[in-house]
């Protein structure tokens, strides 16, 4: 199980690869909308290749919780002991 | 002067072609007479029945940021990068409203692909079938939409005043150009991006259009393939990319001090009804389109010195266009160089319109007319002085030249364009 700086972490290079924002950029504050350059299309991308990544899923009806990528850590982190 | 009678000149351009990154190269490698079509080495065409095209000269991947790339059909990624030469070549600096010469209420967008995002379209429908629901792109919708190339150069030059696509196959992107003139014609707007694109070498579309017998399968002789008007031509070669031209009226493009590299004299449209693919053979439609034309401009067939020929090297439809050439300016065909620059990039189907222009604009404002290439023996029937081997220098004084678009559909456009005196 992933910790949430490992989470993070992984989030920050899906969001290098998908909108092109340094991974240094993706801390915990940021919002994906309007820090990170992730639209709503580009955030389900997202979503699914956090998926893949943490073996967790995370339904569409919430993905509109995640604002922030502290948001998608917690989602994440909880989810995973779940699962 | 009323609105309706504005006069409409080029003011930049731009283009990603087999011959090139830009229109530069492009022109360069027409005045050349260098062919754009290669092998298709792709694993995919090794077993097709025809395996050449005109491919790209530079990967948009090279030129565009990957976040943004990713996000755009190819088709989209050719028309975007063209777009922005031809916006930074007319010599803005910024998006509309950041460069204050021009107000993006009073700026239009118009540009045209023939299939629209046909490798998206079907790249996704694979992903569907072999990676599940899921792994489907959430941009598929917004990159395989025929209006995405338009919708994405509208987005990134802030362009207000309309952004459209019309339609048409082969002449879209001819008749992408004649809706812009139409728009600073009618005072819709004072400038207007225009062009076409296409990006559809992928297996599908080659075996379609192989299958309907209209592609050259000389696949031992990639850059002897596209012959128009020599009697061993046997079908288009597809070729891939986008021209695109800034449509300005000439009293903003004064106001700002533009260069102007020639004027838009005006457009001839009309519609077989003939035959959903084969040209009206002889040419009645085209013929209607070019007497539309000069019935409704001042344009003199005396004038016209350069026809840059829609000549895809179909047994069919080179003869055609002569004939319809012939039938309405007579002995005037006589002094007008006809280059057939397919010969060089290929058919870019929905794109050729875009790059044709920028070659005819280029042609006048340099006065010179590129080559046909491959033309070693000549079609008797195509009754014309074709501009072989290598390009022709164009008289001194005011000079006109069409450029001429037929498509799928039965689709005729002709577009005047007149040199530009300073």
């Amino acid at each position: 199980m992933a910790t949430q700086e490992e989470i993070v972490a992984g989030l920050a290079d899906i969001v290098n690869e998908i909108a092109g924002i340094p991974t240094e950029d993706v801390k915990l504050d940021k919002s994906f909308t309007d820090d990170l350059d992730v639209d709503s299309l580009s955030m389900v991308e997202v979503v699914v290749a956090a998926e893949e990544q943490f073996g967790v899923k995370i339904p569409d009806d919430d993905v509109k919780n995640l604002k922030t990528v502290g948001d998608a850590a917690d989602y994440i982190l909880k989810a995973q002991q779940k699962a | 002067m009323s609105p309706t009678n504005r006069t409409v000149v080029v003011t930049g351009i731009g283009a990603t072609t087999p011959l090139g990154g830009d229109s530069a190269s492009t022109w360069e490698a027409l005045l050349a007479g260098r062919s754009g079509v290669r092998p298709l080495e792709q694993d995919w065409a090794a077993e097709l029945p025809v395996r050449i095209a005109a491919q790209i000269a530079v990967e948009p991947g090279e030129v565009l940021p990957r976040p943004l790339a990713r996000k755009l059909d190819r088709s989209a990624q050719f028309a975007l990068i063209a777009a922005r030469e031809a916006w930074a070549d007319a010599g803005f600096t910024a998006k509309a409203g950041e460069d204050p010469a021009v107000d993006p209420d009073r700026l239009g967008a118009v540009v045209a692909s023939g299939i629209g995002g046909v490798t998206t379209l079907l790249g996704q429908y694979d992903v569907l079938k072999e990676q599940g629901v899921r792994k489907v792109s959430p941009h598929t919708v917004p990159m395989l939409m025929p209006n995405s190339p338009a919708a994405n150069v509208g987005i990134d030059i802030n362009a207000r005043a309309g952004v459209h696509t019309p339609v048409s196959a082969c002449a879209s992107g001819a008749e992408a150009i004649g809706y812009a003139v139409e728009m600073i014609r009618t005072g819709r707007a004072d400038v207007v991006v225009a062009g076409g694109t296409e990006a559809a070498v992928h297996p599908l579309p080659i075996v379609a259009f192989g299958n309907m017998m209209a592609m050259s399968k000389k696949n031992d002789d990639p850059q002897g393939a596209s012959r128009p008007y020599d009697a061993g031509r046997d079908g288009f070669v597809l070729g891939e990319g986008a021209g695109v031209v800034v449509l300005e009226s000439v009293e903003h493009a004064r106001a700002r001090g533009a260069r102007v590299y020639a004027e838009v004299i005006g457009q001839g449209i009309s519609a077989d009804a003939h035959h959903i693919t084969q040209p009206e053979p002889t040419g009645r439609g085209i013929a209607a389109a070019l007497q539309h034309l000069l019935d409704g401009s001042d344009l003199k067939p005396a004038e016209i010195v350069h026809v840059n020929a829609h000549a895809t090297s179909t047994p069919q439809g080179d003869v055609a266009e002569i004939k319809a050439l012939r039938q309405v300016f007579g002995d005037d065909v006589d002094h007008m160089a006809v280059s057939a620059t397919k010969s060089m990039t290929g058919h870019l189907l929905g794109g050729a319109g875009g790059i044709e222009t920028v070659a005819s604009v280029l042609a006048l404002y340099h006065r010179i007319a590129p080559p046909t290439i491959n033309l070693v023996d000549p079609d008797p029937e195509a009754d014309a002085d074709i501009v072989r081997d290598k390009p022709r220098p164009l008289p001194e004084g005011s000079i006109a030249a069409l450029n001429d678009s037929f498509g799928f559909g039965g689709h005729n456009v002709v577009l005047a364009l007149r040199s530009w005196q300073v």
